[in-house]
């Protein structure tokens, strides 16, 4: 294949990556989106086989096949039999910090290939190259280790909640410092060591990054990370002469912090306060106190006979619903509802669940029909009118303090104001606090009722038990 | 490549990436961001390109490791954005068999 065509096959795989991202922004066109793009990426990734690329300073590449050449198929093999199966057997509940885990290991790559492009070149790399590989190489890293801490946050191998240790904003000030300082001495300096401590300052950096991130702003920052690893794509483009990388890589980074402030705006946070949170946070009066303060738990039957003289009832899912794979039962609990001629809708915070968008494609799984679900802006002035909001596993989401209680975590975020309906029952697990561990006012208020127990099993009596009515 | 190619390369993509995201309700932030996610997985071909340069079995070593990285971001990345967006379409096909 001559450099021409394949530049016109890299041109179309980027056309392709746009039409795929133009899909991906409406519900019509998602999925076929989305196909253009691993389309792009497939085609992409075939022609490098077919064309070798010249190496620093020679007008043309070796004959093929590529060196190393049964090495690269079998590192393709062997990430095909690891990422294939994660994406498909991955629980839906999952599926956030999967998509976490992999923006990582694409920053990581994106890193290692400035790396060895780096080893490659030596001294024949000029300035403008290393300064690109210096800025692959730390943004990468970032990446990567600031994802493995937001995977780690939503998997709840580690505490969710904001991870602040005295002197923390002078740490990370310390080691952003050194982090520039060390690029500086890479880019005057060159050599192998200076670019390893590099990347491990840059490791080192990215964990302190996301530590202080907590709740709500952990997709924002997955967001975030995602967006900087466009850009170090875009960067590593640069270095090997890559147009598909470059726009490529571009595209997803602008796309990525549009897309960032967009998640920050749907939760009423400021990008900036996310960002450098961990310069401004204080250890938060998180209320740890497991205080004994009278609650009011009822039945399923209690539960059924409320539903059953309501005349409007809104459903407000939440991670609980989840984690229990109720969705068909909610589902059939609404369905059973509307056949007695109650008016019934599901209310859709932003970000119910771990991610924007979550609670919808986990309804969208149950069928349930899109005129059911109704965004927060239109079913928070009618929650007056409402006989009964039931809470199926949402807590930080429906939390009065959001409003009323400045300095917590949450304040600011927007909320489903469930608190204006006539009746309020929360289905819960147990007491335990929401992903923002705050405590909520809102379960001891005296309208509102507890089922304690697993989603699931709770719907399915309440079910049962509105059906004997 | 000389510097004002990339330059305008650049710049223009930056405006295409914020025009076409610039609308977009929040149920579909999630699927918009692993698709991006998984396009970005396409530094596998930078992966494979270097280590096609590799010359010393450190640079071979850590190109594979590349590869195998960015294999499963791409390949990972796209097969779950499908199954977010699989979700989406029997419900679609349950509303057409209603009407």
């Amino acid at each position: 294949m001559n450099s021409t065509l394949y530049s016109l096959i890299g041109l179309g795989a980027g056309v392709a990556f746009i039409l795929a991202l133009k899909g991906l922004s409406h519900p019509k066109t998602a999925r076929r989106g989305n196909l253009i793009g691993a389309f792009g990426a497939t085609v992409a990734t075939l022609s490098v086989f077919l064309y070798v690329t010249p190496s620093h300073g020679e007008e043309v590449g070796h004959s093929l096949p590529l060196h190393n050449f049964w090495w690269i198929i079998g590192a393709i093999l062997v990430g095909l039999v690891i990422g294939v199966p994660a994406a498909r057997k991955v629980e839906m509940t999952q599926m956030p910090q999967l998509v976490a885990l992999f923006n990582g290991v694409g920053g990581g790559a994106a890193a290692l290939v400035a790396i060895v492009e780096y080893l490659n070149l030596g001294a024949e790399a000029t300035t403008a190259e290393v300064i690109f590989t210096v800025f692959t190489v730390v943004v990468g890293c970032v990446s990567f280790s600031g994802s493995i801490i937001t995977f780690m946050k939503l998997q709840e191998l580690m505490t969710t909640r904001p991870v602040v240790f005295p002197g923390g904003r002078f740490v990370i000030a310390g080691t952003l410092v050194a982090v520039l300082g060390v690029s500086v001495w890479v880019v005057t300096a060159l050599g192998t060591t200076p670019l390893l401590v590099l990347a491990v300052l840059s490791l080192l950096f990215g964990v302190l990054f996301v530590l202080p991130v907590g709740g709500a702003d952990v997709p924002i920052v997955i967001s975030l990370l995602n967006a900087f690893t466009g850009l170090t794509v875009a960067a590593s483009g640069y270095v090997l002469s890559s147009t598909l990388l470059i726009i490529a890589g571009t595209l997803v980074g602008a796309s990525g912090t549009i897309l960032t402030r967009l998640m920050a705006e749907a939760m009423g946070r400021s990008l900036f306060g996310t960002l450098f949170g961990a310069f401004t946070a204080k250890p938060q009066a998180v209320s740890d106190s497991t205080e004994e303060r009278p609650v009011r738990s009822g039945s399923a039957d209690d539960v059924a006979i409320l539903l059953n003289y309501a005349r409007r009832v809104v459903i407000v899912p939440g991670f609980g619903l989840a984690v229990a794979q109720a969705q068909h039962t909610v589902r059939e609990l609404a369905d059973l509802m509307i056949s007695k001629g109650i008016d019934v809708a599901y209310g859709i915070h932003p970000v119910a669940g771990r991610m924007p968008g979550h609670m919808n494609v986990l309804l969208a799984e149950a069928n349930v029909p899109y005129d059911q679900l109704a965004e927060m802006d239109e079913v928070n002035p009618t929650f007056g009118q409402t006989d009964v909001a039931i809470v199926i596993g949402a807590n930080d989401v429906v939390n009065p303090a959001a409003q009323t209680t400045p300095g917590c975590p949450i304040y600011g975020m927007p909320i489903l104001e469930v608190n204006n309906a006539a009746n309020i029952i929360f289905l819960k697990r147990s007491m335990r606090p929401g992903f923002a561990g705050i405590e909520n006012e809102l379960l001891y208020d005296p309208k509102t009722m507890l089922l304690f127990g697993d989603a699931k099993a709770s719907l399915t009596k309440v079910v049962s038990a509105l059906k004997a009515l | 490549m000389d510097a004002i190619a990339i330059i305008s390369i650049f710049v223009l993509a930056v405006f295409v990436g914020f025009e076409v995201v610039s609308k977009v309700s929040s149920t579909l932030h999630t699927p918009l961001m692993s698709g991006a996610n998984a396009i970005h997985g396409v530094i596998l071909v930078g992966a494979i390109i270097v280590a096609d340069h590799s010359e010393t079995n450190l640079e071979l070593g850590l190109s594979l490791a590349a590869i195998i990285l960015a294999t499963i971001n791409m390949v990972g990345g796209f097969v779950v954005t499908d199954r977010m967006l699989e979700m989406f379409k029997p419900k679609k096909s349950v509303d057409k068999a209603g009407e």
